[in-house]
């Protein structure tokens, strides 16, 4: 209620500096030049920040070549030898996020065959095909994690024990740790796919029974207006 | 001694700063970044090299994460594994492959220091870096 109030007061008090920094405007342009103080005021007549997007950050060319990267030094003469990503992802199944590139299907349809091992390029990894599904309170699909894609990629010990006790459901994960970088967080949100709406449903992907329902707030269930 | 190169030197500078800033002012800063790509400046800069940039997706084409994360002792932290050229020469982190056996040789050295000086060791396009807000925190978190 108060905050209501507050935020009502300041809209009047903003008007107010608005009209009367017009007048100010309009007084002053008699007098010849226009100064510098007089454009800011006038700016002051309606906000700048309404732009349409304030934080909406997007990605305008995903996979720039190097010397266009913003971190790489053009500088460099290196720099410039380097390979541009779109060349070498040319023919490899595409995604609309991260690199761009469908890692899992890459391998799954032999368009890549990264080595297992650092110099025998016929070993093979050793892919475990395990799911484990994860419930979840809230009315997103419940997790999946699949044993099969990340192994194919991994050892055990990159994830156990160090990151999950390999045990179903002895581990607390929520999203917030995720976000911050821990538990999936540790590889998705920085080099395996990102955090973002077009991949929740990658890990969210076990529907809900037709008869589920997100359970109601205490505040729901006490509230004496309901 | 060297004033006046260093003066136009300063002036070339200036102007690319300005250069950039207009750029940046037109673009989202992240507009550009390719996912993954690891900027290394634990000590490069201190003395007097360009950071490393090291491209995750370059060398996925090529190995599979375990070999650098599990055989090679990589761990999973930007800056986390105190690299230096001691240990590069010796044969560990990247100079188990950069040492003219399994990939060109350290001895090209502007490859790997190619990096905007100054930049912060990170990683690049990371979710969190994105984030327009920090994470919430859980209701019931202790
Ligand atoms: C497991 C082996 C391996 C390790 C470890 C490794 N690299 Fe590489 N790297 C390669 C191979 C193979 C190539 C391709 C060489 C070629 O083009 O002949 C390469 C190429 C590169 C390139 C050039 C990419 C391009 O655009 O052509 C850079 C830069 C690079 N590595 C940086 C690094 C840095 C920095 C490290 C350590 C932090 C590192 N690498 C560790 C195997 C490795
Ligand atoms: C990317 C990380 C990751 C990798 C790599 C990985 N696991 Fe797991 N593992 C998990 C997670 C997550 C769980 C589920 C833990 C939970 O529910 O709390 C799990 C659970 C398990 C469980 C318990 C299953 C159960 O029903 O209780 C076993 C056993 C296991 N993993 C074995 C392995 C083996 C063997 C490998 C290597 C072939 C492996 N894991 C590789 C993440 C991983
Ligand atoms: C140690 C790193 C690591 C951790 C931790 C990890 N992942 Fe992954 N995950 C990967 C990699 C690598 C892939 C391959 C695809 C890619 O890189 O985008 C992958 C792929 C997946 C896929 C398959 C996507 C597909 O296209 O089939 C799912 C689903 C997934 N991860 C969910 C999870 C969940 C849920 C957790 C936490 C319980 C988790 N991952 C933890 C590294 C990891
Ligand atoms: C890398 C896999 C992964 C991705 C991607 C992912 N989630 Fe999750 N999410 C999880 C896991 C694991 C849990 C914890 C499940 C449990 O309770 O065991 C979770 C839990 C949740 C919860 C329950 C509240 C909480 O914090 O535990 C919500 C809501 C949720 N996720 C929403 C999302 C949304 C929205 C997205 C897309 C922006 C998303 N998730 C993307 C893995 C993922
Ligand atoms: C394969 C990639 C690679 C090549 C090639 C390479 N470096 Fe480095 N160098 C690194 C990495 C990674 C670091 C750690 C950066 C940091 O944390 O600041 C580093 C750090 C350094 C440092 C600071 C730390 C220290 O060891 O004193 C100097 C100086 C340096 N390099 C010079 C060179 C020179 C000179 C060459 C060429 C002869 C060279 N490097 C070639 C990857 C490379
Ligand atoms: C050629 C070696 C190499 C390969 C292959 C590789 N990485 Fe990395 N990774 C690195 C290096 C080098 C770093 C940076 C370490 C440092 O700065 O000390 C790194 C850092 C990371 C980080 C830390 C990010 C952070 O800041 O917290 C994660 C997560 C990661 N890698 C995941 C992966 C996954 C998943 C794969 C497989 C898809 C993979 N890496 C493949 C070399 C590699």
């Amino acid at each position: 209620m108060s905050q209501y109030m507050k935020s009502f007061v300041g809209a009047v008090a903003l008007t107010m500096v608005a009209s009367t920094s017009a007048v100010a405007g309009s007084g002053v342009s008699g007098a010849g030049a226009v100064s510098a103080a007089q454009l800011l005021w006038m700016s002051a007549d309606v906000s700048s920040a309404n732009i349409f997007n304030r934080n909406l950050k997007k990605e305008k060319d995903p996979n720039a070549p190097p010397p266009e990267s913003g971190y790489h030094d053009p500088e460099n003469d290196g720099t410039h030898i380097l390979q541009p990503p779109k060349e070498a992802y040319v023919g490899l199944p595409t995604t609309e996020f991260g690199n761009h590139v469908d890692w899992v299907k890459a391998i799954d349809q032999d368009k890549l065959s990264p080595r297992w091992d650092r110099f025998d390029s016929s070993e093979e990894p050793f892919v475990m095909d395990l799911d484990i599904v994860r419930e979840v309170k809230a009315s997103v699909p419940d997790v999946v994690f699949p044993h099969r894609q990340h192994t194919e990629w991994l050892a055990c010990a990159n994830c156990h024990p160090a990151i999950f006790v390999p045990q179903k459901g002895a581990n607390q994960i929520n999203m917030s740790a995720i976000l911050l970088g821990q538990k999936c967080g540790v590889c998705h949100g920085k080099v395996s796919f990102p955090i973002t709406t077009k991949t929740c449903t990658k890990c969210h992907s076990k529907p809900k029974p037709e008869d589920w329902s997100p359970p109601l707030s205490d505040a729901t269930l006490k509230n004496p207006w309901r | 001694m060297f004033c006046n190169a260093e003066h136009s030197f300063k002036w070339k500078y200036a102007l690319l700063g300005l250069l950039a800033g207009m750029f940046v002012f037109a673009l989202p800063p992240t507009a550009k970044a390719e996912y993954a790509d690891v900027i290394i400046n634990n000590y490069a800069d201190a003395a007097g090299m360009r950071p490393v940039v090291f491209p995750h997706w370059f060398h996925r084409v090529r190995f599979r994460c375990k070999v650098c994360h599990a055989d090679l002792g990589f761990q999973f932290k930007a800056g986390g594994n105190k690299i230096t050229m001691a240990k590069i020469i010796d044969g560990k982190f990247c100079g188990a492959c950069h040492n003219g056996e399994i990939a060109w040789s350290v001895e090209n050295c502007n490859m790997c220091h190619s990096g905007i000086p100054g930049t912060p060791t990170h990683i690049h396009g990371s979710t969190v870096q994105r984030l327009v807000a920090p994470p919430y925190k859980a209701l019931n978190s202790k």
